[in-house]
């Protein structure tokens, strides 16, 4: 996995509430049996017009947001079904850090298992960033995993919460599965004492 | 020892070590496995090498791609076909037990889990469909994960985890005539928000919830991640002992008993405390019609259409112009005035032999109006073949409604079960986000009864005066 230190990027808006997985990628783009290719299917209805053609007023079909590695966007980001295919297509397309007042669990937890850093702001921060990525072209923001802060332009810091262990791991890129096959002798203990406590979950079926 | 809430006590005997920060290893008894969110992970396994822990503790099945029409033809889009066709090789290359296709215990993944006896109380279940939820009206706590811990599941049997938070929801009092689980959990939902379960896991209680058949709390815990929710649960009580006894996979003999006095302990204890607590009255709740874009925008069919305008949060007012917008709807018109092209029954939500009983009951005798399309979607074969010898499938068809095979269908229309932009559908699925049932499409959560009426009115009804 790849590592996530520090990123100066451009910023993107998303101003809407609740953007569930469905917008971030539609049904039709989950046939796949890969992880990549998927920025094509990325908001693909909301990127289109009622013709089918691209809409221009959708941030990613404008021109200034083209090159953008962080979203920026509002509460309870990711909301709905499990698609670990939504973080991998915001990848695809370049965006390694959403930054939200929220997130939905499950969305929260598939970014760090590809690189990808969420950050949770108090949702006054995020007001006053969404209005200056509207309005001042070329906005960039500083996300600095380390310090656990995001630096706006002006300099102005706002520091976030994350949990330790997953910044650990994603400060270093750790494969998740190799870490607990570490843990392997303590498994294998907690499955000799559960069998004898509840030898009806190991009757495994074939 | 401390008072516990019934989640601490699965949580803790699932403990395999913990960090002083609290990250836990936390062992998993079941995943469940289907074609969608799995591909990646067994190739996960091959790049690396790696084998699954313990096959015989994962079940797989194809769902949300198989066609609901004659199977006996295949699957005319070849993108489904490959995942499908995936899913097997991958099965069989790591030993993992399969329903396939053409199995009669083939159905919808969180359908069939609790119908084989897989689905268990005190145990963790995981798989990756953010429905998993569903499991706990066993008193299991169960859980949707994304792609990558499906990988990290099978590989060690295990999951990193921060241990969340406890949420009791208490309804108390009996339901109004033909009121459902249903119209319990979207009433929660309404009442708390799509977020309002965030970073918990919900114990529902009360007496409204013991009175629920195990097919309406698998209902009720299924839509806990449309509240925020990872997890619902309901402790185990002489009903689940009863739904589960016998079941192919259950435990049985000697073991079935010695099992049945380890789920009698499975209860929150008297003096436990929860972090936050919700409390509803079951008379209060009116059937629920959803009317926007999000579960949350959900209200009683005896209501209205919200009016933006009368809304002092911007955010909130924001999101019901887009709503309104994309349903197409007024504000301030009444629910029983909106009318319907298609209905939907069917799903992970509302797919089980009780739901597709108290529909057949209720489209007796009845037509579906000449301007609306009706399908029936069993949530697997052995809940098809069951109706079918109960004569419920003649019932439904003689009352015009289509009558299909088992699968996810349109609850998120990635077979060939798909709304056209504009359509209109009352659906007994948990999802109304945009495009969900097809781009353009547009979707009213509802209880069985609910569409049923609906689909015989051509508009919504309120349920408690009809039939």
């Amino acid at each position: 996995m790849q590592p996530f230190t520090s990123l100066t990027g451009l910023v993107a808006p998303l101003d809407r509430v609740n953007v569930d997985t469905d917008q971030i990628i539609p049904k039709q783009f989950l046939k796949t049996i890969k992880r990549t290719g998927l920025r094509e299917g990325l908001f693909y209805d909301w990127r289109k017009q009622k013709d089918g053609s691209q809409d221009p007023a959708f941030f990613l079909n404008q021109p200034r947001f083209q090159g953008a590695t962080i979203l920026l966007t509002r509460d309870n980001f990711g909301c709905g079904s499990s698609r670990e295919h939504a973080p991998w297509a915001l990848l695809d397309q370049g965006f390694r850090c959403i930054i939200a007042p929220s997130f939905a669990d499950i969305f929260y937890n598939n970014c760090f298992q590809n690189g990808m850093l969420p950050v949770a702001l108090k949702a006054d921060d995020v007001l006053a960033m969404m209005n200056d990525v509207l309005t001042k072209p070329g906005y960039q923001l500083t996300v600095d995993l380390g310090s656990q802060t995001v630096t706006t332009p002006d300099g102005t810091r706002s520091y976030f919460e994350i949990d330790p262990f997953r910044k650990d791991c994603l400060y270093h890129g750790l494969d998740a599965i190799g870490l607990t096959l570490q843990y392997e002798t303590t498994i294998a203990a907690y499955e000799t004492r559960r069998k004898a406590e509840a030898p009806w979950l190991f009757t495994d079926f074939r | 020892m401390a008072a516990q809430t019934l989640f601490e006590k699965i949580w803790e005997s699932h403990v395999v070590r913990a960090e002083p920060d609290g990250t836990t290893l936390l062992y998993v008894d079941r995943q469940l496995v289907h074609e969608v969110t799995s591909p990646q992970a067994f190739e996960g396994l091959k790049l690396s090498g790696r084998r699954p822990r313990r096959p015989g503790a994962t079940l797989a099945v194809p769902d949300h791609n198989v066609p609901t029409t004659d199977r006996t033809v295949g699957i005319a889009d070849p993108l489904s076909a490959k995942q499908i066709q995936t899913l097997e090789e991958n099965c069989r290359d790591f030993g993992i037990t399969l329903f396939g296709m053409n199995d009669i215990r083939q159905g919808v993944v969180h359908v069939i889990g609790p119908e084989q006896g897989f689905t268990l109380p005190g145990t963790t279940i995981v798989c990756g469909d953010s429905h998993t939820s569903t499991h706990g009206a066993f008193g299991a706590l169960a859980f949707g994960i994304g792609t990558s811990e499906v990988e990290h599941v099978l590989a060690t049997q295990c999951l990193v985890q921060k241990r969340p938070k406890t949420m009791e929801i208490r309804v108390d009092g009996a339901l109004s005539n033909l009121c459902s689980a249903k119209d319990v959990i979207l009433a929660i939902i309404g009442k708390i928000g799509t977020a309002g379960g965030t970073g918990y896991v919900i114990e529902y209680t009360g007496s409204a919830i013991r009175a629920l058949s195990m097919e309406g709390r698998m209902t009720l815990c299924n839509m806990s991640i449309e509240a925020g929710a990872r997890a619902g649960m309901v402790a185990p009580d002489e009903k689940t002992i009863a739904y589960i006894k016998g079941r192919p996979l259950a435990p049985k003999g000697e073991l079935f008993e010695q099992a049945v006095r380890a789920w009698q302990q499975l209860t929150t204890d008297a003096n436990a405390s929860y972090d936050a607590t919700v409390a509803l009255k079951a008379e209060g709740i009116a059937p629920q019609v959803s009317w926007g874009t999000s579960p949350g925008m959900v209200i009683g069919v005896d209501g209205k259409v919200p009016d933006p305008h009368t809304m002092a949060d911007e955010n909130t007012r924001k999101a019901t112009e887009q709503a309104l917008a994309y349903m197409g709807l007024t504000a301030n018109m009444l629910i029983t005035e909106i009318t319907i092209d298609k209905v939907f029954i069917g799903s992970c939500t509302n797919a089980r032999i009780e739901d597709l009983r108290l529909a057949a009951s209720l489209a007796k005798g009845k037509h579906v109006a000449k301007t609306v399309h009706a399908m029936v979607v069993p949530g697997s074969g052995l809940v098809k073949q069951q109706a079918e010898q109960e004569g419920l499938d003649q019932l439904f068809k003689e009352a015009g409604f289509e009558w299909r095979e088992a699968g996810c269908s349109m609850c998120l229309a990635m077979n060939a079960d798909v709304l056209q932009p504009g359509e209109r559908c009352a659906s007994t699925s948990n999802r109304n986000f945009e495009g969900r049932q097809g781009a353009g499409g547009r979707t009213h959560l509802v209880s069985p009864a609910m569409a049923v009426a609906a689909a015989v009115e051509g508009h919504f009804v309120d349920i408690r005066n009809w039939a």
